[in-house]
């Protein structure tokens, strides 16, 4: 039977990984598939998958009252839809639904907490690979808040 | 510092006294978006010869107001109408907004250096837009897609504030139509509805298709944009001496005389607007310039 295995290694987030990491991520990895328009998340549920996006697109939303849904970032091929599964309290921040048909690859978060547990430098490999892309979201999200292209004077 | 592109002219209009305006008429006007519009300026008095190339600006007069530089927006080359786009954000530019067809203006130009085609031949080109800055690179794009078969992979990259302040939308969807140019929009903030990206410009250059090793970048918008922009293209591997840039600064007199868009060593107006990122970006680190 084919693994997720090969599909994995060629994902940025993973590349260069040590061929037995990738092993134990692809045994917590499945296909996913999502409608256009199906939610894939929602604020303040449980948390315990990511996806790797293979095709389509993802949107992240946050409900203002009185601004109505706003999208703050969307998500699409070979990157990292959702990081709050690797991190206390496991609960989604944003609504993620799929703007188009999306195929995607899901990793158990519940899973490869537990591989954590017993394989530290697993742990501590998709950790650093995570705070990395955390860090860049964060800065993408200071430079919309810098309204770079509004009116400064 | 020395003029940082290779085929840069002389500045002001050739063989013309470049500090006195010509009169030029406005022949069609278009509402781009909410605050931007684009005029198209033909010589008063009949066709006149007017050759710019790409990357470079005019001083636009608006009588009774004041005078702004405007970067070229329209084909490069020699054209019997200068086309300008320009955002409406201060008395001036305002004074511009409310031109009608037939309305005169005084024009200066053109000016300054150029976005490097002819070194970018035989490479990919990668054009990042932020914003307004999409205009200036706009006569890059026209050239190399009319010369398509001298340059590798063409890609756009363009970031808008929200879906409503997209810059040439129409032509957009017709550049994306072609099987020979990517072309990948993404806005900072949208409201429902809205299918396309949402994101930072810089989050579309891992995602954009080019050989990093072989590929030229032409990068035009706010200064941070273009620093963050800079730094995301070269995580990538496109190397700075490989990258250009646009600055902007408070242009008068276009002809390096009176300082004002001073930066160091360099006048923006002469030496610019367009240069080597590895040349100017120390200059842009030095708070005091």
């Amino acid at each position: 039977m084919q693994t997720l295995e090969p599909i994995l290694a060629q994902i940025p987030l993973f590349q260069g990984m040590r061929p037995e990491h990738l092993k134990l991520i692809a045994g917590c990895a499945s296909n996913a598939r999502f409608d256009a328009g199906q939610f894939i998340g929602r604020q303040g549920e449980p948390a315990d998958k990511f996806w790797i996006v293979r095709q389509g697109r993802v949107a992240l939303e946050i409900h203002a009252p009185g601004r109505g849904a706003l999208t703050i970032m969307t998500v699409a091929e070979n990157e990292v839809l959702g990081w709050s599964w690797l991190l206390a309290p496991h609960q989604w921040h944003f609504d993620a639904y799929a703007l188009t048909a999306t195929r995607a690859i899901a990793l158990d978060g519940k899973c490869l907490r537990g591989k954590f547990a017993s394989d530290h430098e697993l742990g501590y490999e998709l950790m650093s690979r995570f705070s990395q892309l955390i860090v860049q979201r964060l800065e993408a999200t200071n430079l919309q808040l810098l309204d770079l292209y509004g009116d400064h004077d | 510092m020395a003029t940082t592109t290779e085929d840069a002219g002389p500045p002001g209009p050739a063989g013309g006294d470049p500090m006195r305006p010509a009169p030029f008429r406005v022949a069609r006007r278009v509402v781009e978006t909410h605050d931007v519009f684009t005029l198209w300026l033909e010589p008063v008095g009949g066709p006149g010869g007017f050759s710019s190339q790409p990357g470079q600006f005019d001083m636009l007069y608006a009588f009774g107001a004041g005078e702004v530089p405007v970067s070229l927006s329209g084909p490069p080359g020699p054209v019997k109408q200068v086309v300008h786009t320009i955002r409406a954000v201060g008395p001036v530019t305002q004074s511009l907004q409310r031109l009608k067809r037939g309305d005169v203006v005084g024009l200066r130009g053109p000016f300054g250096s150029a976005w490097p085609v002819s070194l970018a031949e035989g490479s990919d080109v990668v054009l990042v837009a932020g914003g307004i800055g999409l205009a200036p690179l706009r006569p890059a794009l026209y050239h190399v897609l009319s010369q398509r078969e001298r340059y590798g992979r063409i890609v756009l990259l363009y970031g808008a504030r929200t879906p409503r302040d997209i810059l040439f939308a129409r032509e957009i969807e017709t550049w994306r139509g072609r099987f020979d140019a990517d072309v990948e929009v993404v806005v900072d903030r949208a409201a429902p509805g809205w299918h396309g990206l949402v994101g930072v410009v810089t989050t579309l250059v891992p995602r954009a298709h080019f050989d990093p090793h072989n590929a030229v970048a032409f990068v035009c918008g706010p200064e941070l944009m273009m620093t963050f922009t800079v730094r995301a293209l070269a995580h990538h591997g496109v190397v700075p001496a490989r990258t250009w840039v646009s600055l902007e600064r408070n242009m008068k007199c276009a002809v390096g005389f009176c300082g004002h868009c001073q930066l160091g060593p360099t006048f923006i107006c002469r030496d610019g607007p367009v240069y080597r990122w590895d040349r100017v970006a120390p200059l842009l680190g030095v708070r005091e310039l």
